[in-house]
């Protein structure tokens, strides 16, 4: 009996296996999710090992006139800032900030929007009466002032910032899972654990969250661009951690020094270009995962 | 139909309600509420005490809730803590500002429709050519474009360079203006902003246009009319267009709490006196009777609308009746 079941275990891992390798190599042959996989993976090693090559504090300032807004050259690949700090040292060690905003603030809504999608889905009746109550009402509230008055209230350190885009930013996510669940929970297996005796929870976690979990993850990829997005545009309107500068707080640096005044297109440029690829590379695995994970869209 | 406006209407009403509770305790229950940020600021203990009493911080949170609730069925948002003479009353700010950012976003929201509604179905009927690839992708990277960025950029090109456009403001400083030279001076400082802020929304709308579109012309009437023989333009104009013009207006309602957040950015960038250059001077200084005055009033402007959106989505979609 002990061996069997282990054995019907190991097929099923195996199963799985296959089915992940399967996917990766979907994935691999989608051009879209190439393109954003390649773009989001050198991101990622940028803020890993660049601040390790190209080491940058933003309190060094130059002592002398001549470094100040420097033209891209041999010994200053993107040209100096109006301190004459390196702009590719600032933009290398900006990454970290913003990525990990935008990733981590993602993972908040995440969690909040499938516990209530799924809950609400599941429940039915006043609960979800409730809570969808709850989500409508956040959804009205304007985005971008919601999170500054947040941010302004709690002060503006990395961890609220990320706080504040996390709690904004999970209601899409919450009416997306609410609806799968729905529909899943109408499933027959669903029913028959149901009879079987199961608990509320139990289904909750072991039926309906793996079934509405593809979902759940290409929906979580989108966000994170916009998250990352809401962070430059928080840290431009000097809501942005001045210990952790990030493309945004170098948006903000480069406009309240005059870098567009003064020509110095280097100095704004590049920051602005790397939030768009990131972005992009975001919403393009998105996307990518929602057309292979999505069975509806896989017919047409 | 009447009923379903009612029920709406009840809906809104409802809704407004708890944006002003929230509104106030938002304020007054989180960490670094008023009376921590008064306590932070560095003004002299006689401004510190003037505030305290101004705000009626140093009374229980129940009276001030009442006072705040008696107010604002006065129509009284408070008074502003520094700007404007410190003592200006808020309502009065933010409604002498409010003109110019619905007629900046207005603009915007149709430049943005009518491009974005063109390049969707352009997309869609040559689906799959390099053309359709090319403006996809263009639709995306404003799509993933930080709105400011691209306002930055475009001051950078258009005022720095070549000195096409003012690089910000309502009016030239400094003229006095009359009728048509007026509007002519307006529309001139408004090009700009309302076609980047356009722009940053266009992506939005192509790439759902594209997507509802492409679903529309592989329907059944669509193969009939093609079979009649009518010309793919009448087809796409009297047939397809129409019929994706639900989808858009959802997209539409659901994008106004998102461009308030577009407006911010760009009217700081533009030196645009509207509400979301007041939030943002607001925010800069701390102001706080004046960021929730600001707050609240966009907060029920996205709620009004929201409610517009919902009564015109009634008369696009025949079979909203209920």
């Amino acid at each position: 009996m002990f061996s069997a079941n282990r054995s019907e275990e190991n097929i099923k891992r195996n199963l799985r296996k296959i089915k992940t390798r399967d996917f990766f190599k979907k994935l691999w042959a989608n051009k879209m999710a190439r393109t954003g996989i390649i773009i989001v993976c050198f991101f990622i090693l940028m803020a890993i090992i660049g601040p390790i090559l190209m080491p940058f504090k933003t309190t060094d300032i130059a002592t002398t006139r001549d470094l100040v807004f420097n033209k891209p050259s041999a010994e200053h690949w993107l040209g100096t800032d109006n301190n004459g700090r390196d702009v590719l040292a600032y933009l290398v060690n900006g990454a970290k900030a913003s990525l990990m905003v935008g990733i981590i603030a993602t993972l908040i809504s995440m969690c909040v929007g499938t516990i209530i999608g799924i809950t609400a889905g599941y429940s039915g009746g006043w609960v979800d009466n409730l809570l969808m109550r709850v989500t409508d009402f956040f959804m009205v509230l304007p985005w971008l002032p919601f999170c500054m008055v947040l941010a302004a209230i709690l002060g503006t350190s990395v961890w609220n910032i990320i706080l504040v885009i996390g709690i904004t930013g999970w209601t899409g996510t919450a009416r997306v899972i609410r609806a799968q669940t729905l529909s899943v929970k109408e499933q027959q297996y669903v029913e028959r654990t149901l009879s079987l005796g199961a608990g509320k929870i139990h289904i909750m976690l072991k039926h309906i969250l793996p079934n509405v979990f593809p979902l759940v993850f290409s929906e979580s990829i989108l966000i994170i661009s916009s998250s990352i997005l809401t962070e430059t545009a928080l840290a431009f309107l000097g809501l942005g951690d001045p210990t952790n500068p990030s493309w945004g707080t170098m948006l903000n640096d480069a406009y309240s020094t005059g870098a567009m005044t003064n020509g110095a297109w280097w100095y704004f440029i590049t920051p602005g270009v790397c939030v768009i690829l990131v972005a992009l590379g975001f919403t393009l695995m998105g996307y990518a995962f929602d057309e292979i994970l999505n069975p509806k869209l896989q017919k047409k | 139909m009447g009923k379903r406006v009612l029920k709406r209407f009840l809906s809104a009403l409802g809704t407004s309600f708890f944006v002003i509770i929230f509104n106030f305790f938002l304020f007054r229950i989180l960490p670094g509420d008023l009376t921590t940020v008064i306590a932070r600021s560095n003004t002299s203990p006689e401004v510190k005490q003037r505030l305290i009493e101004a705000s009626g911080l140093d009374k229980p949170l129940m009276t001030q809730f009442g006072i705040y609730i008696k107010q604002l069925l006065h129509g009284d948002l408070g008074s502003a803590f520094y700007m404007y003479d410190n003592s200006s009353s808020v309502l009065e700010v933010i409604v002498g500002r409010i003109p110019n950012t619905v007629i900046l976003l207005l603009t915007a929201e149709i430049i943005a429709i009518i491009i974005g509604m063109i390049i969707g179905t352009i997309c869609a009927h040559k689906r799959a050519t390099p053309l359709d690839t090319g403006l996809l992708s263009g639709s995306l990277v404003l799509y993933s474009m930080p709105t400011f960025w691209f306002a930055m950029l475009l001051i950078f090109i258009f005022c720095v360079n070549l000195r096409l456009f003012p690089t910000g403001g309502i009016y030239t400083a400094g003229t006095a203006y009359h009728g048509w030279m007026l509007i002519k001076d307006y529309l001139k400082h408004m090009a700009l902003p309302s076609l980047c802020m356009g722009f940053a929304m266009v992506g939005c709308y192509a790439v759902t246009m594209r997507s509802t579109m492409i679903g529309i012309l592989t329907e059944d009437y669509i193969q009939t009319a093609r079979a009649k023989g009518f010309s793919t333009r009448y087809i796409l104009l009297k047939h397809a267009i129409p019929n994706a013009m639900l989808p858009m207006a959802t997209i539409i309602a659901m994008n106004i709490a998102f461009i308030l957040g577009g407006a911010i950015q760009l009217e700081t960038l533009f030196s645009w006196k509207g509400l979301g250059q007041l939030m943002y001077l607001a925010l800069d200084k701390r102001d706080f009777p004046m960021l929730q005055g600001c707050f609240l009033i966009s907060t029920l402007a996205v709620i009004l609308a929201n409610f517009i959106m919902d009564i015109l989505y009634g008369f696009i979609d025949p079979r909203v009746k209920e």
